[in-house]
């Protein structure tokens, strides 16, 4: 499981204050803190995945021995659904911005991880780890759209974004390659493998609404409750739909 | 209490909570843009809107005109405050200047014309207008304008680097070998909207989409066309590649240039040393 819970943030959590206003909120430390875990596995008609032609980038077609299916709906064992974004959507008492950085990586004509999650303002840094070019164009609506070429042995892409937001990327050379920036408000949150499992830790006591997003089978929530240190089950089902 | 008088009080009702939040009404109306000593008023625009635009770019300028299913490239979208043109770095708002120049200039290979048949003040107002369809106008402010420096003069050694450039940058994939538009990603090609959309062709002419000079060919490079598959080089090309480029780029338009008529006496005699532009080509 892939968990984007930057430890500084937990720290951050654990050890702040709750008066009201603006800033940071600081907790006394002993103040108990709950974890939110679950998985993530899809019912109904799955879409029947193509592989990806890469003849048109020969350097890409020689980096995968095997066809590269294509990576918008990944499910894994006992239905488990991959590259699901699960996040505290409500009820979070906020957090100032991880500042460790996500790595975003082009490799093979793929992007690297396919969906990364972050939080508004933290630092994000793309790379172009083939050996030619690639544009990168992330297709903001909220935040401002932006389209960079990064050749190769360029130096990586170093930004951030300002506002929540769920962003598709595509590379316009290689129009098979597409992705996805999931930026966030909450530092809680994480990106399904393919277990399909989740953990979403550091919560202090409060209600939550706990929403899963993938970018083909939609999104779902629930309400769930920590009252403590304890550790709650929420599991999500998610409908496949085909092609 | 009157059915008219109930809605009434609940329209007001809504106001004040909205003011009560400190919530202020959309300032459409008001908005303006600058151009030298030409200010535009937004109100006065959108009259010339209706009449000369909103066929294509659509009443709310979310380029749903009724004319906008038989157009290829599709108009502009105004409400996602994206724009080709600019003097300023991907992912920032254009200048004023640079909306102003889009209007009087129009866009090559699209359909969207010249309107010079406007006056100054008409096509500000436009501007101001055309700037009322997206919250971000309200919210941000345009980027800074970036720097041309002076264009060096064009050599057979600034062509050679830029054609080196063209191959390098993969340029190739999309304008062609010969810059005519038929690189290998061409046909694939999609804007921003998931709209199909093509490279330029340097065969076209003395046009290029945002400008006919060198200086306009430069900004392209290190701006990119926000919206269209074409991207920023800001990060990739120094002023002097970049300005080596544009000599190189000069060359393949059908036209009685400066950079053409060097290279074409130098490939008079030297053309055999040339590597191919394209998937086997060193460009050197």
């Amino acid at each position: 499981m892939m968990t984007r819970l930057a430890a500084g943030l937990v720290v951050l959590w654990v050890g702040g204050a709750a008066a009201g206003g603006g800033g940071p909120q600081h907790r006394p430390p002993s103040l108990p803190a709950g974890t939110i875990s679950g998985k993530v596995t899809y019912t109904g008609t799955l879409p029947k995945l193509r592989p990806i032609d890469m003849a048109k980038e020969p350097n890409c077609v020689t980096q995968h021995p095997t066809p590269v299916m294509t990576q918008d709906a990944v499910t894994g064992p006992a239905s488990s659904v991959r590259y699901v974004v699960v996040y505290i959507s409500a009820g979070d008492q906020g957090a100032p911005a991880a500042t460790d950085t996500v790595h975003y990586d082009q490799k093979g004509c793929l992007y690297i991880p396919h969906v990364a999650a972050m939080q508004v303002h933290q630092p994000l840094a793309i790379f172009n780890d083939d050996p030619h070019s690639h544009n990168i164009h992330p297709l903001a609506r909220v935040n401002p759209e932006w389209n960079k070429s990064q050749p190769k042995g360029a130096p990586a892409i170093r930004t951030s974004w300002d506002q929540p937001e769920f962003i598709p990327v595509k590379c316009n050379v290689h129009p098979w390659m597409h992705g996805y920036f999931v930026v966030l408000a909450t530092p809680h949150f994480a990106v399904t493998d393919s277990t399909g499992e989740f953990s979403l830790a550091g919560l202090p006591p409060g209600k939550y609404t706990v929403t899963a997003w993938h970018e083909r089978f939609g999104t779902q929530s629930q309400e769930v409750t920590i009252g403590g240190s304890e550790t709650k089950t929420a599991n999500f089902v998610l409908t496949a739909r085909p092609y | 209490m009157k059915p008219q008088t109930r809605w009434m009080s609940l329209v007001s009702a809504c106001g004040a909570v909205l003011l009560l939040a400190g919530v202020t009404p959309a300032p459409a109306a008001a908005q303006e843009a600058h151009v030298g000593t030409l200010t535009g008023h937004a109100a006065a625009g959108q009259a010339l809107y209706t009449r000369y635009c909103a066929g294509c770019h659509g009443d709310d300028g979310d380029a749903q005109g009724e004319n906008a299913q038989w157009i290829d490239p599709k108009p502009r979208d105004f409400t996602l405050a994206t724009f080709k043109c600019r003097s300023t770095p991907s992912g920032s708002l254009p200048t004023d200047q640079d909306l102003y120049n889009s209007v009087e200039r129009g866009f090559v290979t699209t359909n969207m014309p010249p309107w010079v048949a406007l006056t100054p003040q008409n096509r500000i107002n436009l501007v101001a207008y055309i700037k009322t369809f997206a919250p971000r106008w309200r919210t941000a402010k345009p980027g800074t304008p970036i720097t041309i420096p002076v264009e060096p003069t064009a050599t057979i050694q600034s062509i050679l680097h830029g054609r080196q450039l063209y191959q390098r940058l993969e340029c190739w994939k999309c304008h062609g070998p010969a810059g005519h538009g038929d690189g290998p990603s061409a046909h694939e090609l999609t804007d921003s909207k998931d709209d199909p959309i093509r490279p330029y062709n340097f065969q076209t002419g003395s046009r290029f989409m945002c400008g006919t000079t060198n200086q306009d060919l430069y900004r392209i490079f290190m701006t990119g066309l926000d919206g269209s598959p074409m991207p920023s080089f800001a990060d990739q090309l120094s002023p002097a590649e970049a300005w080596d480029l544009v000599h190189f780029l000069r060359t393949l338009q059908p036209l009685k240039t400066r950079e053409s008529a060097i290279w074409h006496e130098w490939a008079a005699t030297h053309a055999g040393e040339l590597k191919p532009i394209g998937p086997e080509g060193g460009g050197q």
